[in-house]
């Protein structure tokens, strides 16, 4: 009876929570319109998001299309196939790397800083100031937030894309000696816009929602302390990466579920 | 019509949860145009009041009722037109550290009123000029003293002229003179501006100094007493007695109610 009692209460506990977190959606969604009416508010916390993850998306993705043109190389070659390596190393990282390892890195970077930012807001009692001043502190901190999160990850993934495809080049062409013409022109003929670059940047516009969202919940609901705002600031990396890798699986199967 | 009466506290009860109460059968009255200290210990209520009254909480019962009209948490329209007729100051400032300090002046101005900036700008150094620092304007929030943090979220509570202003432990961690400039500042706008002013703290000699009525309040809300600040200092009552002198034992223990002491010694067995 205990087990089944037991049970029952983390069931319930599990829907409280993802029901606590839905609402708190809808409100998002509800003053986004306002957020849009001050753009200007948007652009800022672009900068903040997106310019300032610059540095670790670019390095990042650089390392990424190193390592995996030599790698491929490595499997190519054995089975004859190196030219195909522009293609190999362009559809990893345009369908599944570039938004994937982005996302993560997002959450590491960007999401535990708006976590921070708005748990110390809470702290500081700066959010419950702005509530009585009759101002909502979801339209004016919580929306420019998401839709800027929400903007720059699709720009920082396709930054992260571009900046390994070059890398890429560079081991392809300048250290395995592969001909430069076959490592551009293999991409240009097999690599469809629409089915993998559009479905590329959907992807990441949808890790942008679900990482921007949960680093703002853990934020807004953090406990007003030292130890919440930590516990929160983890809890945003863990939810996020955990959600963004079930998402992939998920978004992989629906966009590439035929050859 | 108007009454005399502000904010009416009408048997209101409150607990964050439902096994902790922190407010039982409050039942106050504010008077319009008057500075009313709410003195007491840490934890009995005070700031809690304060945020019925902003509309912050819902009450579990009774009602808070500000100028003839019962405030409810759960009508956000009429929340929002209720707070923007009053100014809150935070314990601790509550400024955006994202800011300067002309702009976190600035911020309830431009965020609910459409006025042009040339007007904004007149306006917020009047405010700031009124709390003496006009000529900090241009400072971060990272450069400025915890006394004129106070200063200046006292600046930006009144920027929009608010009818009823609420001052969060306004005395707490400031040095004498910070304490004396913001216990003056308190009773000047309240004079000059005409509007209510409701002081939450528990530093008895300021609040004393300038207010026109004190309520004591102790645990769960229980109005100790009130009056003016005269008859509590002249006072008989043990309690009200203890709480104005500072007293460190009276009918307020010191010590938190425990067993015996010669059970917790083991001494008891040893007879």
């Amino acid at each position: 009876m205990n087990f089944i009692q037991g049970l029952g209460a983390g069931t319930l506990s599990i829907l409280r929570a993802w029901g606590h977190a839905a609402i708190f959606f809808v409100g998002l969604m509800r003053v986004l319109p306002q957020a849009m009416r001050r753009f200007g508010l948007v652009i800022t916390q672009i900068h903040a998001i997106g310019n300032r993850s610059l540095v670790i998306i670019l390095a990042s993705g650089l390392a990424v299309g190193f390592v995996l043109a030599l790698q491929m190389y490595y499997a190519l070659v054995t089975y004859g196939a190196a030219e195909s390596l522009g293609l190999v190393v362009n559809l990893s990282l345009v369908r599944e790397l570039g938004p994937v390892v982005t996302a993560l890195l997002f959450a590491g970077r960007a999401g535990t800083s708006l976590t921070a930012e708005i748990g110390l807001m809470k702290a500081g009692e700066q959010l419950a100031a702005m509530e009585l001043m009759a101002i909502d502190p979801r339209a004016r901190v919580l929306a420019p937030r998401f839709l800027g999160g929400v903007i720059s990850m699709p720009l920082l993934a396709i930054l992260f894309s571009a900046i390994g495809i070059l890398g890429a080049w560079v081991v392809a062409v300048g250290l395995i000696g592969i001909d430069a013409g076959n490592f551009w022109s293999i991409q240009q003929n097999k690599v469809d816009f629409w089915r993998d670059v559009v479905n590329g940047v959907i992807k990441s516009a949808v890790f942008g929602v679900v990482c921007t969202f949960v680093a703002l919940y853990q934020g807004y609901e953090t406990q007003a302390t030292p130890e919440g705002v930590a516990y929160a600031t983890t809890r945003t990396v863990v939810v996020s990466s955990l959600a963004v890798l079930a998402m992939d699986f998920i978004l992989t199967a629906l966009m590439f579920s035929t050859p | 019509m108007k009454t005399d009466t502000l904010i009416e506290i009408d048997h209101v009860t409150f607990g964050y949860d439902a096994s902790r109460t922190i407010l039982q059968d409050v039942n106050l009255r504010f008077a319009r145009g008057k500075v009313t200290a709410i003195l007491g210990g840490s934890g009995c209520g005070k700031t809690t009041l304060m945020r019925l009254i902003g509309g912050v909480h819902e009450a579990s019962s009774g009602r808070v009722v500000f100028d003839g009209e019962v405030v409810d948490a759960r009508n956000q329209k009429q929340l929002y037109q209720l707070r923007r007729r009053l100014g809150m100051l935070f314990q601790f400032g509550a400024l955006f550290t994202d800011l300067s300090v002309y702009d976190n002046v600035a911020f309830p101005l431009r965020e609910m009123t459409d006025l042009p900036e040339a007007l904004i700008h007149d306006i917020v150094l009047m405010k700031l000029n009124a709390v003496g620092l006009r000529g900090a304007a241009s400072l971060k929030i990272s450069e400025v003293s915890g006394g004129m943090a106070r200063r200046i979220a006292l600046a930006r509570a009144i920027a929009l002229d608010p009818e009823l202003i609420m001052y969060d432990e306004p005395f707490a961690g400031l040095d004498l003179i910070s304490m004396g400039v913001a216990a003056k500042l308190i009773r000047t706008l309240n004079d000059i501006t005409g509007a209510t002013s409701l002081v939450v703290s528990h530093d008895v000699p300021e609040c004393m100094a300038i207010s026109d009525h004190v309520v004591l309040m102790a645990a769960q809300g229980r109005i100790v007493a009130q009056g003016t600040p005269a008859e509590l200092m002249a006072s008989t009552d043990p309690e009200v007695r203890q709480f104005v002198r500072g007293e460190p034992d009276g009918p307020v223990k010191f010590h938190y109610p425990a067993r015996p002491m010669a059970e917790d010694y083991g001494l008891g067995a040893a007879r």
